[in-house]
């Protein structure tokens, strides 16, 4: 039954990935839940809770309020809250009974506004979709707010030559990322290759650094997270953008290559996995190996395993939100337990987060990838580098 | 790392108070809430995995699964966890009773082995939408004849109108006892999360009255779990598990004495007294008072002026606590807790009234993301300056190394609690503890 997980776990909801995605800006998140519902947030999906201050709380409803109507109480203690201690502002996202009350986020955070004077968006989250479309939905919205869109900044890159490539990270979070050194060794590989990297959306970057984002050659798109910022970016900047990211010898190959072809042509790219024709000409054979994850790590890694690791009858499989031409022939979209159940069965390697090893034979090869947004904390020592070579190190000692 | 440039501008007004100028008993202004990084109390999930070889099924949207999965993932008993997820046509369906039916039996039919019991979670999802429970558990009950199923509710957004999850989830752990009118010398410590301390007080006179202690915590099989329903009494000393006393009354007849965990002498003597007599039998406490007398003593000799910390999470009875090491000359500074409850009444008046400037710290304040900081340097764990915690919120507030990892009391009670409690002060005085790292493991001590 669809529904129904024996064992497996499930992926950080939308209104997690609201709060990823704004964290480190100095703004104000309140998750419209019922006291100790924010835990979750704070205790699986937010490392940096332990160690960096920001203001993420929640809004603590109460039956009562959900019957008799908790618009005024709402806006009454967020704007209290904020008068006290002043974020730069304020973002509100719904779950699982706000959508049943048919709360309107849009019209509340339009009231909170002007009522406290502070910017204030507000997210139809429901809790019940993947961190993909919360943070998607953050990005863009913080975008649309508080980006300069003057003729000032648009085509700025095309105007204002630099030597180097400057590029935004779009889709940075540590519900992908991890806190394990996956940003810095990034940047550092884009830096190594000419690059300057703006701004990171939205992890170990200012907020006024985010404000520089139309000085961006490329963009990168660099998880599922980003690609909605990426379009909303092409659209008032100009700027194109690439999808992927440099994992291994081949995706990183694969990266620059289409980074330099943005660059230069001033054109979007497709997913740097959907430019190798080589997977199309691939004959299947009967037995499979999978990758499991969001989609743009998962199928950037998966272009290196083909390619420098012959691992030809590859498919990746991917749990959260994305379509059928993103992920491309050798990707499908997998979201319940039965159907992880029925194909890992049949796979002779598994790449994957710890926990879905529950769900393949013992005769498999199971190779474990941890992904903070599916196993949270439980594992994330073990989560490895894998940006540039350090993938191939990776899948070298495994 | 993120500069909040705003906080200079933050002062403690509203999460903080002098308990001499605080209101009985919110003494906090409520609005949006913070959750502090301390993980060590037990949720929903840790008290249910104390019925052995059960399984604990969730039916929730995502965000709600999210949380508690990962609660069994870390543990390490996905074995004994499942989840079936609500989705947005659920809702516009109106099919939630057959979803939890067919997700059910259809876990059943996947485990690998039939757990003796499920605890099946709805959550407040199921109550907005009425979905008639009543016909998904006679449905089940009747479809899986062979497995005890029990109605357990994580529902927090009715945690001030109905019974809160807590109490609730204590409730129905032993709401899986079949009745039996057999009766034995056992009785039952009823609703704890840790196990009762059998060389208390209580243990010794259960044990000179002839009779023998049943308790969840340290039942090994379902078979064992089941004798609880022939105790002959039942004692309670949480408070949140009082609901759980009375309705095994209701349900089995089974006398219950509810002799709560406490700090002060008269109230520990009446409780001893109360049992004694309903067992028959006579216990001297002197020695066990003087026992601790002599550690309080010894304690504060220790300690000196050393600024004290205390918290609701390690104690039901925080300010009773306080009380008992400011009556002692010990230097209680702060205690952290969001409400008082109305047993801690008269120690919140004599606090008051003797100690006004202790200060009340929130701990879900908004307020409280941010300030601690000022704490932290405050107490600079350095020789003769730290703060010493009772409770890991107050060892996260205040930042201190030297803290005592107690939960729930730990099971702890009377003399002979105090007496080890003061032994614990001693040794968290006298060596550092990983603070941080201990914080963070989420329901502390649980399936160890």
């Amino acid at each position: 039954m669809k529904q129904a997980s024996s064992i497996l776990s499930t992926y950080a909801s939308d209104v997690s990935g609201v709060c990823s995605a704004l964290y480190e800006l100095g703004g104000m998140s309140i998750m419209d839940d019922a006291s100790g519902c924010n835990s979750t947030y704070n205790t699986h999906d937010e490392p940096r809770w332990y160690s960096m201050p920001s203001m993420v709380y929640v809004s603590a409803l109460t039956e009562m309020q959900a019957v008799l109507g908790q618009d005024k109480y709402l806006e009454d203690e967020i704007c209290s809250a904020a008068k006290e201690l002043h974020p730069r502002f304020i973002a509100i996202a719904g779950t699982p009974i706000p959508m049943m009350m048919g709360t309107d986020f849009t019209g509340i955070a339009r009231v909170i506004e002007k009522r406290s004077g502070i910017p204030t968006m507000g997210f139809a989250t429901n809790g019940m979709r993947s961190y993909i479309v919360g943070s998607s939905m953050a990005l863009v919205e913080l975008a649309k707010r508080f980006c300069p869109q003057s003729e000032l900044e648009k085509n700025y890159a095309a105007k204002k030559k630099s030597k180097k490539t400057r590029v935004n990270l779009l889709g940075v979070t540590p519900l992908d990322f991890s806190v394990v050194g996956n940003v810095e060794k990034l940047k550092s590989l884009l830096e190594e290759n000419n690059c300057e990297v703006i701004s990171t959306w939205a992890m170990g970057s200012t907020f006024e650094d985010l404000m520089n984002s139309y000085k961006a050659d490329v963009n990168v798109v660099a998880s599922s997270c980003g690609l909605e910022l990426a379009k909303y970016f092409e659209g008032i900047y100009g700027t194109p953008y690439i999808t992927g990211i440099p994992s291994g010898n081949a995706a990183t190959k694969a990266f620059f290559d289409s980074l330099q072809k943005a660059f230069t042509t001033k054109k979007t790219q497709k997913p740097i996995w959907l430019q190798d024709k080589s997977v199309e000409l691939e004959k299947s054979v009967s037995k499979k190996q999978y990758i499991v994850g969001e989609a743009v790590w998962a199928s950037s890694m998966a272009l290196t395993l083909r390619k420098d690791f012959g691992l030809s009858n590859l498919e990746v499989l991917c749990p959260t939100e994305t379509t059928e031409e993103f992920l491309g022939i050798k990707g499908r979209i997998t979201f319940y337990e039965d159907d992880y159940f029925d194909l890992l069965k049949k796979a002779d390697l598994v790449i994957a987060d710890p926990i879905y090893k529950y769900a393949v034979p013992s005769t498999t090869k199971f190779i474990s990838l941890p992904h903070e947004g599916y196993s949270g904390r439980t594992y994330r020592k073990d989560i490895p580098v894998v940006m540039g070579d350090e993938f191939q190190q990776f899948y070298k000692i495994c | 790392m993120i500069e909040l440039s705003h906080k200079k501008e933050i002062d403690w007004s509203g999460a903080r108070v002098r308990i001499g100028d605080a209101d009985f008993s919110c003494p906090f202004e409520t609005g949006v809430e913070y959750s502090s990084p301390a993980r060590g109390p037990w949720n929903i999930v840790h008290t249910g995995m104390l019925v052995p070889e059960s399984h604990q099924i969730f039916v929730c949207a995502q965000s709600c699964n999210r949380g508690v999965v990962l609660t069994a993932a870390e543990l390490f008993k996905l074995d004994r966890f499942s989840t079936i997820t609500i989705e947005e046509h659920n809702i516009l369906d109106g099919d939630t009773e057959n979803l939890i039916i067919d997700g059910v039996k259809d876990i059943v039919k996947k485990l690998p082995v039939k757990p003796k019991a499920i605890l099946l979670f709805t959550s407040c999802i199921h109550h907005f939408i009425g979905c008639d429970l009543k016909f998904v558990y006679d449905t089940l009950h009747k479809d899986i004849p062979d497995i005890d199923i029990t109605d357990c509710y994580m529902n927090p957004t009715m945690r001030k109108t109905l019974i809160a999850p807590d109490p609730k989830m204590r409730q129905q752990l032993y709401s899986l006892l079949h009745p039996t009118d057999e009766r034995d010398n056992g009785v039952n410590f009823i609703g704890n999360n840790f196990a009762a301390d059998v060389h208390s007080e209580l243990g010794q006179i259960v044990k000179k009255a002839g009779n023998f202690t049943r308790d969840i915590c340290t039942s090994k099989s379902y078979a064992e779990f089941q004798q609880m329903a022939k105790s002959k009494l039942n004692i309670v000393t949480n408070p949140a598990a009082v609901i759980a006393e009375k309705t095994l009354q209701e349900r089995f007849g089974t006398k219950s004495l509810y002799l709560p965990l406490s700090y002060d002498t008269d109230e520990i003597k009446k409780s001893v007294d109360v049992l004694c007599k309903e067992l028959g039998v006579d216990f001297d406490t002197s020695s066990l008072e003087k026992d601790a007398e002599d550690a309080l003593n010894k304690t504060e000799a220790l300690l000196g002026k050393t600024k004290i910390a205390v918290d609701y999470t390690s104690t039901s009875r925080p300010l009773g606590l306080a009380k008992l090491l400011l009556t002692h000359g010990m230097n209680v500074t702060s205690v952290y807790l969001d409400c008082i409850i109305p047993e801690e009444k008269t120690a919140f008046d004599f606090l008051k009234k003797n100690f006004p400037t202790l200060e009340l710290y929130a701990t879900v304040h908004p307020k409280m993301g941010i300030l601690p900081e000022e704490l932290n340097r405050e107490n600079s764990n350095e020789e003769n300056n730290f703060t010493l915690a009772i409770g890991q919120k107050s060892a996260y507030f205040t930042g201190t190394k030297h803290f005592v990892n107690m939960l729930e009391g730990s099971g702890l009670w009377g003399f002979t609690g105090i007496t080890k409690l003061m032994a614990l002060i001693q040794d968290a005085y006298k060596n550092e503890k990983d603070t941080s790292k201990i914080i963070q493991v989420k329901g502390w001590g649980c399936c160890s």
